[in-house]
Protein backbone atom coordinates (compact mmCIF):
# COMPACT_ATOMS: atom_id res chain seq x y z
CA UNK A 1 0.00 0.00 0.00
CA UNK A 2 2.49 2.35 0.60
CA UNK A 3 4.98 1.56 -2.35
CA UNK A 4 1.30 2.66 -4.08
CA UNK A 5 0.47 5.58 -2.63
CA UNK A 6 4.53 6.53 -3.64
CA UNK A 7 3.79 5.99 -6.84
CA UNK A 8 0.90 7.97 -7.32
CA UNK A 9 2.26 10.49 -5.42
CA UNK A 10 5.10 10.94 -7.19
CA UNK A 11 3.01 10.16 -10.40
CA UNK A 12 0.34 12.92 -9.80
CA UNK A 13 3.91 15.95 -9.12
CA UNK A 14 2.32 16.33 -5.76
CA UNK A 15 5.77 17.47 -3.62
CA UNK A 16 6.15 19.51 -7.30
CA UNK A 17 3.11 21.37 -7.02
CA UNK A 18 3.00 22.06 -3.21
CA UNK A 19 6.61 23.47 -3.45
CA UNK A 20 4.99 25.62 -6.31
CA UNK A 21 2.73 26.91 -4.18
CA UNK A 22 4.84 27.95 -1.58
CA UNK A 23 6.90 30.06 -3.61
CA UNK A 24 3.52 31.54 -5.40
CA UNK A 25 2.02 32.23 -1.88
CA UNK A 26 5.35 34.11 -1.03
CA UNK A 27 4.70 36.71 -3.97
CA UNK A 28 2.10 38.34 -1.96
CA UNK A 29 3.91 38.63 1.06
CA UNK A 30 5.47 41.73 2.44
CA UNK A 31 9.50 41.91 0.98
CA UNK A 32 11.58 41.55 4.25
CA UNK A 33 14.60 43.70 2.21
CA UNK A 34 15.45 47.33 2.52
CA UNK A 35 14.65 49.94 -0.46
CA UNK A 36 18.22 50.66 0.46
CA UNK A 37 19.24 54.41 -1.13
CA UNK A 38 15.99 55.49 0.00
CA UNK A 39 15.45 53.40 3.21
CA UNK A 40 18.54 52.45 5.29
CA UNK A 41 18.85 50.29 8.61
CA UNK A 42 19.16 51.04 12.03
CA UNK A 43 22.87 51.55 13.46
CA UNK A 44 24.82 51.27 16.86
CA UNK A 45 25.94 54.46 18.36
CA UNK A 46 28.89 52.88 18.45
CA UNK A 47 29.49 51.94 14.82
CA UNK A 48 32.86 53.06 13.48
CA UNK A 49 32.59 54.34 9.90
CA UNK A 50 34.19 57.82 8.17
CA UNK A 51 36.13 59.60 10.39
CA UNK A 52 36.10 63.17 11.42
CA UNK A 53 38.35 65.81 13.31
CA UNK A 54 35.83 67.60 15.52
CA UNK A 55 35.79 71.54 16.49
CA UNK A 56 34.73 73.13 20.06
CA UNK A 57 31.70 75.29 19.80
CA UNK A 58 33.51 78.90 19.54
CA UNK A 59 35.28 76.95 16.20
CA UNK A 60 38.42 75.94 17.71
CA UNK A 61 39.87 72.96 16.58
CA UNK A 62 40.13 70.33 19.18
CA UNK A 63 43.39 68.71 17.97
CA UNK A 64 46.34 69.50 19.78
CA UNK A 65 48.74 66.70 17.94
CA UNK A 66 50.03 64.48 21.02
CA UNK A 67 50.00 62.33 18.64
CA UNK A 68 48.60 59.04 20.16
CA UNK A 69 46.49 58.33 17.48
CA UNK A 70 49.58 58.11 15.27
CA UNK A 71 51.26 55.78 17.82
CA UNK A 72 48.52 53.76 18.46
CA UNK A 73 46.75 53.32 15.23
CA UNK A 74 47.87 49.17 14.04
CA UNK A 75 47.49 50.52 10.46
CA UNK A 76 49.92 53.27 10.74
CA UNK A 77 47.42 55.01 8.69
CA UNK A 78 47.61 58.65 10.17
CA UNK A 79 50.67 60.49 9.75
CA UNK A 80 50.80 63.80 11.77
CA UNK A 81 53.11 67.19 11.59
CA UNK A 82 52.50 69.48 14.68
CA UNK A 83 54.15 73.31 14.78
CA UNK A 84 53.47 75.95 17.31
CA UNK A 85 50.62 78.32 16.29
CA UNK A 86 51.63 82.27 16.58
CA UNK A 87 49.31 82.49 19.78
CA UNK A 88 51.80 80.08 21.26
CA UNK A 89 49.39 76.76 20.93
CA UNK A 90 50.54 73.24 19.26
CA UNK A 91 48.15 72.43 16.87
CA UNK A 92 49.19 70.15 13.65
CA UNK A 93 50.01 71.48 10.14
CA UNK A 94 49.46 68.22 8.57
CA UNK A 95 46.82 65.40 9.70
CA UNK A 96 46.39 62.92 7.09
CA UNK A 97 44.34 59.01 7.23
CA UNK A 98 44.80 56.77 4.56
CA UNK A 99 40.95 55.38 4.54
CA UNK A 100 42.62 52.11 2.83
CA UNK A 101 44.80 51.38 4.93
CA UNK A 102 42.54 52.26 7.90
CA UNK A 103 40.89 48.76 9.12
CA UNK A 104 37.99 50.85 11.59
CA UNK A 105 39.05 49.50 14.49
CA UNK A 106 38.72 53.02 16.90
CA UNK A 107 41.69 52.54 18.17
CA UNK A 108 42.25 56.20 17.59
CA UNK A 109 39.29 57.79 18.93
CA UNK A 110 39.97 55.99 22.24
CA UNK A 111 43.05 57.31 22.11
CA UNK A 112 42.13 60.45 21.50
CA UNK A 113 42.76 62.63 25.13
CA UNK A 114 40.23 65.50 23.60
CA UNK A 115 37.26 63.68 21.55
CA UNK A 116 39.07 65.45 18.40
CA UNK A 117 39.15 62.00 16.37
CA UNK A 118 36.20 60.19 16.27
CA UNK A 119 34.65 57.56 13.85
CA UNK A 120 30.92 58.91 12.95
CA UNK A 121 28.14 57.24 11.40
CA UNK A 122 28.65 57.48 7.78
CA UNK A 123 29.50 54.72 5.82
CA UNK A 124 28.53 55.73 2.12
CA UNK A 125 32.14 57.14 1.04
CA UNK A 126 32.77 55.52 -2.01
CA UNK A 127 34.92 56.86 -4.54
CA UNK A 128 35.86 56.15 -7.96
CA UNK A 129 39.55 56.73 -7.47
CA UNK A 130 42.28 55.86 -4.92
CA UNK A 131 43.48 59.18 -4.54
CA UNK A 132 40.07 60.61 -3.15
CA UNK A 133 40.18 58.54 -0.30
CA UNK A 134 43.73 60.07 0.68
CA UNK A 135 42.17 62.35 3.69
CA UNK A 136 43.99 65.18 4.64
CA UNK A 137 42.96 68.06 7.51
CA UNK A 138 40.63 69.47 5.63
CA UNK A 139 38.51 66.67 4.64
CA UNK A 140 38.50 65.41 8.54
CA UNK A 141 37.48 69.11 9.57
CA UNK A 142 34.84 69.35 7.03
CA UNK A 143 33.29 65.99 8.14
CA UNK A 144 33.56 67.37 11.46
CA UNK A 145 31.71 70.14 10.38
CA UNK A 146 29.16 68.44 8.48
CA UNK A 147 28.17 65.58 11.34
CA UNK A 148 29.28 67.70 14.35
CA UNK A 149 25.28 67.09 16.04
CA UNK A 150 25.02 63.05 15.76
CA UNK A 151 28.96 62.89 16.61
CA UNK A 152 28.21 64.75 20.07
CA UNK A 153 25.20 62.92 20.10
CA UNK A 154 26.88 59.47 19.94
CA UNK A 155 29.11 60.66 22.31
CA UNK A 156 27.25 61.57 24.88
CA UNK A 157 25.36 58.46 24.56
CA UNK A 158 28.66 56.46 25.03
CA UNK A 159 29.90 58.66 28.20
CA UNK A 160 28.30 56.09 30.61
CA UNK A 161 30.42 53.54 29.58
CA UNK A 162 33.80 54.90 29.31
CA UNK B 1 -0.39 50.00 -52.40
CA UNK B 2 -2.12 46.33 -52.45
CA UNK B 3 -0.71 46.16 -56.57
CA UNK B 4 2.85 47.04 -55.30
CA UNK B 5 3.24 44.69 -52.44
CA UNK B 6 1.40 41.83 -54.34
CA UNK B 7 2.35 42.40 -57.80
CA UNK B 8 6.00 43.65 -57.98
CA UNK B 9 8.59 41.82 -57.32
CA UNK B 10 10.26 45.07 -55.33
CA UNK B 11 6.99 45.10 -53.26
CA UNK B 12 6.86 41.34 -52.27
CA UNK B 13 10.31 41.67 -51.05
CA UNK B 14 9.47 45.19 -48.91
CA UNK B 15 6.49 42.96 -47.49
CA UNK B 16 8.91 40.29 -46.85
CA UNK B 17 11.14 42.57 -44.59
CA UNK B 18 8.19 44.61 -43.01
CA UNK B 19 6.65 41.16 -42.22
CA UNK B 20 9.83 40.09 -39.96
CA UNK B 21 10.47 43.04 -38.54
CA UNK B 22 7.03 42.80 -37.30
CA UNK B 23 8.24 39.54 -35.63
CA UNK B 24 11.73 40.53 -34.78
CA UNK B 25 11.15 43.75 -33.46
CA UNK B 26 8.57 43.15 -30.48
CA UNK B 27 10.15 39.82 -30.19
CA UNK B 28 13.53 41.57 -29.25
CA UNK B 29 11.58 43.79 -26.95
CA UNK B 30 10.09 41.11 -25.78
CA UNK B 31 13.31 39.37 -24.47
CA UNK B 32 14.64 42.51 -22.92
CA UNK B 33 11.66 42.97 -20.81
CA UNK B 34 12.03 39.00 -19.89
CA UNK B 35 14.98 39.72 -18.07
CA UNK B 36 13.01 42.63 -16.09
CA UNK B 37 10.37 39.84 -15.40
CA UNK B 38 12.23 37.27 -14.20
CA UNK B 39 14.69 39.55 -11.88
CA UNK B 40 11.03 40.91 -10.83
CA UNK B 41 9.25 37.58 -10.14
CA UNK B 42 12.28 35.88 -8.53
CA UNK B 43 12.73 38.76 -6.62
CA UNK B 44 9.19 38.82 -5.42
CA UNK B 45 9.24 35.19 -4.50
CA UNK B 46 12.20 34.99 -2.41
CA UNK B 47 10.60 38.50 -0.76
CA UNK B 48 12.89 40.77 -2.06
CA UNK B 49 11.97 43.96 -4.41
CA UNK B 50 14.33 43.41 -7.46
CA UNK B 51 15.93 45.92 -9.73
CA UNK B 52 13.66 49.68 -8.91
CA UNK B 53 15.96 52.02 -9.80
CA UNK B 54 15.65 52.74 -13.25
CA UNK B 55 13.09 54.50 -14.68
CA UNK B 56 9.60 53.55 -12.85
CA UNK B 57 9.94 50.11 -11.68
CA UNK B 58 12.90 49.48 -12.99
CA UNK B 59 11.74 49.54 -16.25
CA UNK B 60 14.38 51.41 -18.02
CA UNK B 61 17.48 48.03 -16.52
CA UNK B 62 17.06 46.14 -19.69
CA UNK B 63 18.35 48.79 -21.63
CA UNK B 64 21.07 49.77 -18.97
CA UNK B 65 21.86 46.12 -19.24
CA UNK B 66 22.18 45.76 -22.98
CA UNK B 67 24.29 49.27 -23.22
CA UNK B 68 26.48 47.93 -20.56
CA UNK B 69 27.22 44.69 -22.37
CA UNK B 70 27.72 46.76 -25.36
CA UNK B 71 30.25 48.70 -24.85
CA UNK B 72 32.33 46.03 -22.60
CA UNK B 73 35.21 44.67 -24.63
CA UNK B 74 34.93 41.07 -26.89
CA UNK B 75 38.08 38.80 -25.08
CA UNK B 76 38.73 36.23 -27.43
CA UNK B 77 40.94 33.16 -25.49
CA UNK B 78 44.66 32.94 -27.04
CA UNK B 79 44.00 28.81 -27.44
CA UNK B 80 40.35 29.29 -28.82
CA UNK B 81 39.36 29.12 -32.71
CA UNK B 82 38.51 32.11 -33.79
CA UNK B 83 36.37 31.78 -36.41
CA UNK B 84 34.14 29.22 -34.56
CA UNK B 85 34.07 31.18 -31.59
CA UNK B 86 32.71 34.05 -33.14
CA UNK B 87 30.58 32.14 -35.12
CA UNK B 88 29.11 29.95 -32.30
CA UNK B 89 26.69 32.65 -30.38
CA UNK B 90 25.49 34.20 -33.92
CA UNK B 91 24.29 30.87 -35.19
CA UNK B 92 22.21 30.52 -31.32
CA UNK B 93 21.13 33.90 -31.90
CA UNK B 94 20.04 33.82 -35.61
CA UNK B 95 18.21 30.34 -34.94
CA UNK B 96 16.14 31.53 -31.85
CA UNK B 97 15.06 34.11 -34.60
CA UNK B 98 14.42 32.06 -37.42
CA UNK B 99 11.64 29.66 -35.84
CA UNK B 100 9.50 32.61 -35.45
CA UNK B 101 9.00 32.57 -39.38
CA UNK B 102 6.56 29.70 -39.11
CA UNK B 103 4.51 30.63 -35.66
CA UNK B 104 0.78 31.86 -36.28
CA UNK B 105 0.01 34.91 -34.07
CA UNK B 106 -3.70 34.47 -35.86
CA UNK B 107 -6.02 32.83 -38.01
CA UNK B 108 -2.99 32.82 -40.95
CA UNK B 109 -0.98 35.00 -39.79
CA UNK B 110 2.38 33.79 -39.90
CA UNK B 111 5.39 34.85 -41.92
CA UNK B 112 5.26 31.75 -43.57
CA UNK B 113 2.29 29.61 -43.09
CA UNK B 114 4.30 26.14 -44.40
CA UNK B 115 2.29 22.81 -44.17
CA UNK B 116 5.53 21.21 -42.09
CA UNK B 117 5.28 24.33 -39.77
CA UNK B 118 5.98 21.57 -36.51
CA UNK B 119 9.11 19.97 -38.50
CA UNK B 120 10.38 23.25 -39.38
CA UNK B 121 9.92 24.07 -35.74
CA UNK B 122 11.56 20.63 -34.28
CA UNK B 123 14.24 21.05 -36.83
CA UNK B 124 15.36 24.87 -35.94
CA UNK B 125 14.82 23.70 -31.75
CA UNK B 126 17.50 20.44 -32.64
CA UNK B 127 19.71 23.07 -33.97
CA UNK B 128 20.20 25.01 -31.87
CA UNK B 129 22.31 22.42 -30.02
CA UNK B 130 25.14 23.23 -32.51
CA UNK B 131 25.60 26.72 -31.54
CA UNK B 132 26.82 25.46 -27.72
CA UNK B 133 28.31 22.69 -29.25
CA UNK B 134 30.59 24.51 -30.74
CA UNK B 135 30.89 27.18 -28.15
CA UNK B 136 32.03 24.57 -25.81
CA UNK B 137 34.40 23.54 -28.17
CA UNK B 138 36.16 26.34 -29.67
CA UNK B 139 36.55 28.02 -26.45
CA UNK B 140 39.65 25.93 -25.58
CA UNK B 141 38.22 25.65 -22.18
CA UNK B 142 38.01 22.67 -19.79
CA UNK B 143 34.39 23.97 -17.65
CA UNK B 144 32.59 25.51 -21.57
CA UNK B 145 33.86 21.77 -23.30
CA UNK B 146 32.02 20.16 -20.60
CA UNK B 147 28.84 22.59 -20.61
CA UNK B 148 28.64 22.16 -24.22
CA UNK B 149 29.01 17.66 -23.65
CA UNK B 150 26.22 17.51 -21.17
CA UNK B 151 23.94 20.48 -23.39
CA UNK B 152 24.41 18.11 -26.25
CA UNK B 153 23.25 14.97 -24.46
CA UNK B 154 20.29 16.76 -22.79
CA UNK B 155 19.23 18.64 -25.48
CA UNK B 156 19.38 15.47 -27.93
CA UNK B 157 17.22 13.13 -24.95
CA UNK B 158 14.76 15.74 -24.76
CA UNK B 159 13.85 16.08 -28.11
CA UNK B 160 12.90 12.79 -28.42
CA UNK B 161 10.19 12.42 -25.75
CA UNK B 162 9.35 15.63 -27.45
CA UNK B 163 9.51 14.89 -30.46
CA UNK B 164 6.98 11.49 -29.47
CA UNK B 165 4.36 14.40 -27.15
CA UNK B 166 4.35 16.34 -30.72
CA UNK B 167 3.30 13.16 -32.62
CA UNK B 168 0.73 12.08 -30.48
CA UNK B 169 -0.63 15.71 -30.87
CA UNK B 170 -0.17 15.37 -34.52
CA UNK B 171 -2.86 11.97 -34.41
CA UNK B 172 -5.66 14.00 -33.01
CA UNK B 173 -4.99 17.22 -35.74
CA UNK B 174 -4.16 15.25 -38.70
CA UNK B 175 -1.90 18.36 -39.91
CA UNK B 176 1.18 19.59 -39.77
CA UNK B 177 0.84 22.97 -40.06
CA UNK B 178 0.65 25.04 -37.15
CA UNK B 179 -2.91 26.96 -38.49
CA UNK B 180 -4.42 23.68 -38.29
CA UNK B 181 -3.30 22.47 -34.88
CA UNK B 182 -4.95 25.52 -33.45
CA UNK B 183 -7.90 25.81 -35.39
CA UNK B 184 -8.19 21.64 -34.29
CA UNK B 185 -8.72 22.91 -30.54
CA UNK B 186 -11.64 25.66 -31.36
CA UNK B 187 -13.95 23.13 -28.86
CA UNK B 188 -11.36 22.04 -26.53
CA UNK B 189 -7.48 22.91 -25.60
CA UNK B 190 -5.38 19.87 -25.50
CA UNK B 191 -4.29 20.48 -22.42
CA UNK B 192 -7.64 18.69 -20.89
CA UNK B 193 -7.80 15.50 -22.74
CA UNK B 194 -3.22 15.52 -23.21
CA UNK B 195 -2.72 16.80 -19.59
CA UNK B 196 -0.36 14.41 -19.02
CA UNK B 197 1.36 15.06 -22.51
CA UNK B 198 1.24 18.66 -21.66
CA UNK B 199 3.22 18.61 -18.32
CA UNK B 200 5.82 16.21 -19.99
CA UNK B 201 5.95 18.69 -22.90
CA UNK B 202 6.55 21.68 -20.28
CA UNK B 203 8.84 19.51 -18.13
CA UNK B 204 11.15 18.58 -21.60
CA UNK B 205 10.85 22.74 -22.64
CA UNK B 206 12.35 23.36 -19.40
CA UNK B 207 15.52 20.74 -20.57
CA UNK B 208 15.65 22.06 -23.98
CA UNK B 209 15.78 25.47 -23.47
CA UNK B 210 18.49 24.54 -20.26
CA UNK B 211 16.50 26.35 -17.62
CA UNK B 212 16.44 25.73 -14.08
CA UNK B 213 15.92 23.13 -12.70
CA UNK B 214 18.01 21.45 -15.55
CA UNK B 215 20.56 24.14 -16.22
CA UNK B 216 23.27 21.70 -15.66
CA UNK B 217 25.12 23.32 -18.81
CA UNK B 218 25.55 26.67 -17.51
CA UNK B 219 25.45 24.69 -13.41
CA UNK B 220 27.37 28.10 -12.15
CA UNK B 221 28.68 25.53 -8.85
CA UNK B 222 30.58 23.74 -10.98
CA UNK B 223 31.13 24.60 -14.13
CA UNK B 224 31.68 28.62 -14.02
CA UNK B 225 29.07 29.53 -16.55
CA UNK B 226 29.01 26.40 -18.83
CA UNK B 227 29.18 26.65 -22.20
CA UNK B 228 29.28 30.49 -22.68
CA UNK B 229 32.29 31.10 -19.66
CA UNK B 230 34.74 32.50 -22.22
CA UNK B 231 32.70 34.63 -23.70
CA UNK B 232 32.34 38.56 -23.12
CA UNK B 233 30.55 41.51 -24.66
CA UNK B 234 28.07 41.26 -27.43
CA UNK B 235 29.06 37.93 -27.83
CA UNK B 236 27.50 36.36 -24.74
CA UNK B 237 24.77 39.05 -25.23
CA UNK B 238 23.79 37.30 -28.57
CA UNK B 239 23.69 34.16 -26.26
CA UNK B 240 21.61 35.52 -23.79
CA UNK B 241 19.20 37.03 -26.33
CA UNK B 242 19.08 34.15 -27.96
CA UNK B 243 18.36 31.39 -24.85
CA UNK B 244 15.88 34.03 -23.91
CA UNK B 245 14.07 33.96 -27.20
CA UNK B 246 14.14 29.93 -27.11
CA UNK B 247 12.39 30.33 -23.61
CA UNK B 248 9.57 32.46 -25.49
CA UNK B 249 9.45 30.29 -28.50
CA UNK B 250 9.16 27.26 -26.37
CA UNK B 251 6.90 29.17 -24.53
CA UNK B 252 4.46 29.75 -27.59
CA UNK B 253 4.90 26.41 -28.77
CA UNK B 254 3.68 25.45 -25.47
CA UNK B 255 0.49 27.82 -26.04
CA UNK B 256 0.10 26.33 -30.10
CA UNK B 257 0.04 22.76 -29.22
CA UNK B 258 -1.77 22.74 -26.17
CA UNK B 259 -3.26 26.19 -24.81
CA UNK B 260 -5.09 26.78 -28.18
CA UNK B 261 -2.87 29.78 -29.64
CA UNK B 262 -4.83 32.91 -30.52
CA UNK B 263 -7.79 31.12 -29.63
CA UNK B 264 -9.71 32.15 -26.32
CA UNK B 265 -10.58 30.05 -23.76
CA UNK B 266 -14.48 29.92 -24.63
CA UNK B 267 -16.15 31.08 -27.83
CA UNK B 268 -18.46 33.87 -26.36
CA UNK B 269 -18.83 37.50 -26.69
CA UNK B 270 -16.76 39.30 -24.26
CA UNK B 271 -13.64 36.85 -24.60
CA UNK B 272 -14.12 37.17 -28.70
CA UNK B 273 -13.44 41.02 -28.34
CA UNK B 274 -10.05 40.67 -27.88
CA UNK B 275 -7.75 39.81 -30.40
CA UNK B 276 -6.23 36.89 -31.25
CA UNK B 277 -2.47 38.05 -31.28
CA UNK B 278 -3.31 39.15 -28.09
CA UNK B 279 -4.57 35.96 -26.63
CA UNK B 280 -1.18 34.16 -27.91
CA UNK B 281 0.87 37.15 -26.38
CA UNK B 282 -0.89 36.32 -22.44
CA UNK B 283 -0.47 32.41 -22.92
CA UNK B 284 3.14 32.90 -23.73
CA UNK B 285 3.04 35.14 -20.53
CA UNK B 286 1.85 32.87 -18.50
CA UNK B 287 3.78 30.31 -19.68
CA UNK B 288 6.98 32.67 -19.45
CA UNK B 289 5.54 33.05 -15.45
CA UNK B 290 5.87 29.45 -14.78
CA UNK B 291 9.26 28.98 -16.32
CA UNK B 292 10.30 32.14 -14.13
CA UNK B 293 8.50 30.69 -11.33
CA UNK B 294 9.93 26.88 -11.37
CA UNK B 295 13.21 28.20 -11.81
CA UNK B 296 12.87 30.42 -8.70
CA UNK B 297 11.30 26.88 -7.08
CA UNK B 298 13.11 23.81 -7.25
CA UNK B 299 16.86 23.18 -6.82
CA UNK B 300 19.14 21.89 -9.73
CA UNK B 301 19.18 18.34 -10.83
CA UNK B 302 22.03 16.26 -10.17
CA UNK B 303 22.78 14.49 -14.38
CA UNK B 304 22.33 11.27 -13.67
CA UNK B 305 18.86 12.19 -12.54
CA UNK B 306 18.34 13.99 -15.56
CA UNK B 307 18.91 11.43 -18.00
CA UNK B 308 17.27 8.56 -16.10
CA UNK B 309 14.20 11.55 -16.26
CA UNK B 310 14.42 11.55 -20.00
CA UNK B 311 15.08 8.22 -20.71
CA UNK B 312 13.50 6.39 -18.06
CA UNK B 313 10.23 7.67 -17.39
CA UNK B 314 9.17 10.50 -20.16
CA UNK B 315 10.52 8.34 -23.37
CA UNK B 316 8.19 5.32 -22.18
CA UNK B 317 5.63 7.34 -20.85
CA UNK B 318 4.98 9.64 -24.30
CA UNK B 319 5.46 6.37 -26.28
CA UNK B 320 2.74 4.18 -24.55
CA UNK B 321 0.33 7.59 -24.48
CA UNK B 322 1.24 8.24 -27.84
CA UNK B 323 0.24 4.42 -28.56
CA UNK B 324 -2.64 5.16 -26.22
CA UNK B 325 -3.88 7.72 -28.38
CA UNK B 326 -3.69 6.48 -31.78
CA UNK B 327 -6.00 3.39 -30.27
CA UNK B 328 -8.56 5.38 -28.58
CA UNK B 329 -8.73 7.39 -31.69
CA UNK B 330 -9.09 4.46 -34.23
CA UNK B 331 -11.38 2.47 -32.03
CA UNK B 332 -13.93 5.69 -31.41
CA UNK B 333 -13.19 6.66 -35.52
CA UNK B 334 -12.32 9.69 -34.36
CA UNK B 335 -9.07 9.57 -36.83
CA UNK B 336 -8.94 13.11 -38.54
CA UNK B 337 -8.58 12.09 -42.02
CA UNK B 338 -5.58 13.70 -43.81
CA UNK B 339 -5.57 17.70 -44.50
CA UNK B 340 -6.90 18.21 -41.31
CA UNK B 341 -10.19 20.27 -40.42
CA UNK B 342 -9.89 23.16 -43.00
Amino acid sequence: MGALSNTLRSFLLKEIVSGMASTFRMMFQPKVTLNYPYEKGPLSHRFRGEHALRRYPNGEERCIACKLCEATCPAEAITIEAQERDDGSRRTTRYDIDMTKCIYCGLCEEACPVDAIVEGPNYEFATETREELMYDKNRLLANGDRWESLLARRLELDAPYR
Amino acid sequence: MAQFFYHTLVGQICLMLLETLAVLVPLLIGVAYLTLMERKVMAAMQRRRGPNVNGAFGLLQAFADAIKMIVKETVIPAGANRGLFLFAPFLTFSLAMVAWAVIPTGNGLAVANINVGILYLLAISSLGVYGILIAGWASNSKYAFLGGLRSAAQMVSYEVSIGLVIVSVLLAVGSLNLNDIVLAQRHVWFCLPMFPMFVVFFISALAETNRAPFDLPEGESELVAGFFVEYSSLAFGLFFLGEYANMILMSSMVSILFLGGWLPPLGIAPLTWIPGPLWLIFKILFCLFVFIWVRATFPRYRYDQLMRLGWKVFLPFSLLWMIGTAGFLMVTGLLPHSGGVN
